[in-house]
């Protein structure tokens, strides 16, 4: 046993210099660093870092097995319950997850699930070739909508039992919000494509350029011999602030911001798709999707990028690590503050965003304190470009198409417990039904359905 | 990949591409429009459904020459392919129980405004269409719009072919002739819609303009292409690309437009020059 308070520490880049390029930040354990962090596993009887997981990873059994040296028996114990093992470890907000139920965790630190997850995924990824292993088909076709966490896992839980599965993508490169979303230097696209590259080993099919609701409809999947659908299709519309000003150039949607820099590889010298070149930038929003935003426009070549929150630091829903990461590269924080409008001149570019004060008052539905507008507290941020990472909702396009499929009011898509929407053989999960969530969420909800639709046809 | 049937060049920067792509055509409506990647690299551009064949399996597209990427798409030929072709996208047009409408299209926006003048004549509407361009050299669907209208009229800037004017003097005079239009339709430079749905505001007759904002994804997922259309945010992607006219901000789209106006003609002549050194076919 390790009895170090403190986890191994992560490896990173250095700070100054990784706020000027797109490598990835965190640069993994080492086989050293990752058994020593395991020793500091105390194996409880109990397990209770697995009831943080949401997708109920045996995580004692996989450090048991790096503490024994046995890395690609900890890379089969976590593949048991999840398919994105590289991704997750990540991405994976584990301090509110696994981490935060660590017995360890009560007198320092909880031992470093996440980064051990990694270290298990990178090894597997560099020590084997992509499986190949031959499948017998079952003769049965399901189709999925999406490319994202949710449709990966939904496809690779089918193919592994047999289905004929065909992913439709709506862009020009699988993977969803692993590609469009996530940048480059949190999450390697290489590490994306590895996966759908095992997928597609296994028999998996991608029909990228087909957006279901406009190019194939779910009903002429089923004429076409499918027997079930899963939609997971995402929460990809972006909210915009509803203040005045926003249609200035300058403003841009995280979405559409991350789409530039990620998909389209705007940060690259030469790429064919432009991205304003900003001085002075702000990013509304205090998600994951906020700092992603904030340390791609600082890597872009901004003088200050500053986070527009509108609670308090507690209150910050991204991921710990990103806000540190963020904090050490240089991106400012400007707390209980909310834009009143965004200012633009004669040419409708952006010169700045009218902000006020807020100070918390009492718990809202959420159980956040609420944040309440401070009168007379209006102020002034100088700066040439807006990002509005307020959150998205599902896309209404395929309920808009497809006879019988009901949505709650903010456009989720319902599902019973199996994961059924409310038309027959029509599955949904991951943020679809869910809003923005998690991947890990997406990537637990794909699976479970997978495994409803397999239990489904069967019978 | 989607390969490149036939080409046809219709003027000096304008030119005319059948591509095959079988499940778009199978779906595709006028007013619609497709997302095309030239290759790898590309930037994705959108490009309205001039024409369609379903049995065939084949879109065809119609764009001008105006930045890096239409030059690049322009070095295709017959046999080649496009790297991604993605549709249709956007609502069709609607054009249900229309029985009069006159049709207005300038330059580049007469591909767009032609199908949807096919499927009205289809429809047995009676159409009256108006197309303008800036001289002879670069008028395009002259014959193919005389085909579907009852009456045509062609306006230049200079009066080298047709008449001399703006195609909103024709569409003035044929109101003022006793026209009754249950609609007007105009797709074309936003100056152009501008103004015509200035003409048509002030004699009340419903226009329907088709925007052509920047655009990435097509799907409603980066919110880049919104408008403001009656005081409403509106994503022409998804909402669109049809909207009211009269409701429709144009200042604010025009200035939009205008976003990358510096990168484009830098990307443009860079292009130029890759392509001219390399010795460009044509």
């Amino acid at each position: 046993m390790n009895p170090s308070k403190t986890k191994n520490p992560m490896p990173v880049q250095d700070a100054k210099i990784r706020a000027k390029n797109f490598d990835e930040v965190a640069l993994g354990y080492t086989e050293e660093q990752a058994r020593n962090e395991a020793e500091r596993c105390l194996n409880c009887k109990n397990k209770p870092c697995v009831s943080g997981c949401p997708v109920g990873i045996d995580i004692p059994a996989f450090i048991s097995k790096i503490k024994e040296g046995d890395y690609e028996g900890a890379y089969q114990e976590i593949t048991e319950s999840s398919s994105l093992p590289a991704v997750c470890g990540r991405v994976c907000p584990q301090e509110t997850q696994c981490e935060s139920k660590c017995v360890r965790g009560r007198s320092g630190e909880p031992v470093a699930i996440g980064r051990l997850e990694r270290f298990v995924a990178d090894w597997h990824n560099a020590h084997s070739q992509i499986d190949t292993a031959k499948i017998t088909p079952n003769g049965h076709r399901v189709a999925v909508v999406g490319s994202g966490p949710a449709g990966l896992s939904c496809a690779g839980e089918l193919a592994n039992k047999g289905y004929d599965v065909t992913v439709f993508e709506a862009l020009h490169t699988a993977g969803g919000v692993l590609v469009y979303g996530i940048p480059e230097f949190r999450l390697p696209k290489s590490i994306v494509a590895r996966e759908i590259d095992g997928l597609k080993a296994r028999g998996v099919k991608f029909v990228t350029n087909t957006v279901v609701g406009r190019s194939v409809l779910i009903d002429e999947l089923f004429d076409d011999g499918f027997e079930a659908v899963f939609v997971g299709s995402g929460a990809g519309l972006p909210n915009f602030m509803r203040v005045k000003g926003e249609d200035l150039k300058g403003v841009y949607s995280a979405n559409e911001f991350l789409t530039r820099v990620n998909l389209m590889k705007a940060y690259k010298a030469g790429a064919a798709t432009p991205i304003k070149q900003s001085k002075s930038v702000a990013v509304v929003g205090g998600g994951n999707v906020a700092m992603d935003a904030a340390r791609c426009a600082f890597r872009l070549g901004a003088d200050k990028v500053t986070i527009v929150y509108r609670r308090g630091e507690e209150e910050l829903p991204a991921r710990r690590e990103e806000i540190e990461h963020a904090k050490e590269e240089g991106v400012e924080f400007m707390f209980l503050t909310a834009p009143l409008e965004v200012l633009g001149d004669g040419h409708k570019n952006v010169v700045g965003m009218r902000c006020q004060r807020m100070e918390l008052g009492e718990p809202d539905a959420s159980g956040r304190r609420r944040p309440v507008p401070i009168n007379g507290s209006e102020f002034t941020l100088d700066v040439d470009c807006v990002i509005v990472a307020i959150g998205t909702s599902p896309n209404p396009l395929i309920k808009d198409t497809t006879a019988g499929i009901e949505t709650t009011r903010w456009g989720g898509i319902v599902v019973n417990e199996n994961g059924e929407t409310t038309r027959e053989n029509v599955y949904a999960g991951g943020d679809a039904v869910t809003g923005a969530a998690t991947v890990i969420l997406a990537m637990g909800a794909g699976k479970d359905a997978a495994k409803k639709i397999d239990a489904k046809i069967r019978n | 990949m989607y390969e490149i049937l036939q080409k046809q060049s219709l003027n000096p920067t304008v030119s005319k591409m059948v591509v095959r792509a079988p499940r778009v055509a199978k779906k595709a409506e006028a007013g619609q429009f497709i997302i095309l990647r030239v290759d790898n690299d590309g930037e994705r551009i959108p490009l309205t459904v001039a024409d369609h064949d379903r049995t065939a399996g084949t879109v065809t597209i119609i764009y001008q020459i105006v930045g890096a990427t239409t030059r690049k798409l322009d070095e295709l030929n017959a046999g080649d392919f496009i790297c991604d072709f993605v549709g249709p996208l956007g609502r069709p047009t609607e054009l249900d129980g229309l029985k009069k409408v006159a049709v207005i299209g300038g330059g580049v926006g007469c591909a767009i405004a032609l199908p949807t003048a096919k499927k009205l004549h289809g429809l047995g509407a009676e159409v009256h269409s108006v197309i303008g361009f800036r001289n002879k050299d670069l008028v395009i669907l002259h014959d193919e719009f005389k085909a579907y209208s009852s009456v045509c009229r062609l306006v230049t800037d200079d009066g080298s072919a047709g008449e001399k004017g703006l195609v909103t003097d024709a569409l003035q005079q044929l109101i003022d002739a006793g026209n009754e239009y249950d609609e007007v339709i105009a797709i074309g430079p936003l100056v152009m819609m501008k103004f015509v749905c200035a003409l048509t505001e002030k004699r009340g007759i419903k226009t329907v303009v088709s925007m052509n904002p920047i655009m990435i994804d097509g799907t409603g997922m980066c919110g880049g292409c919104r408008l403001t259309v009656g005081g409403e945010m509106k994503f022409a992607c998804v909402d669109g690309p049809d909207f009211d006219g009269h409701k429709v901000d144009f200042d604010e789209a025009i200035e939009r437009g205008r976003m990358y106006a510096e990168f484009e003609k830098h990307a443009y002549e860079e292009t130029c020059n890759l392509l001219n050194k390399g010795g460009a076919k044509k």
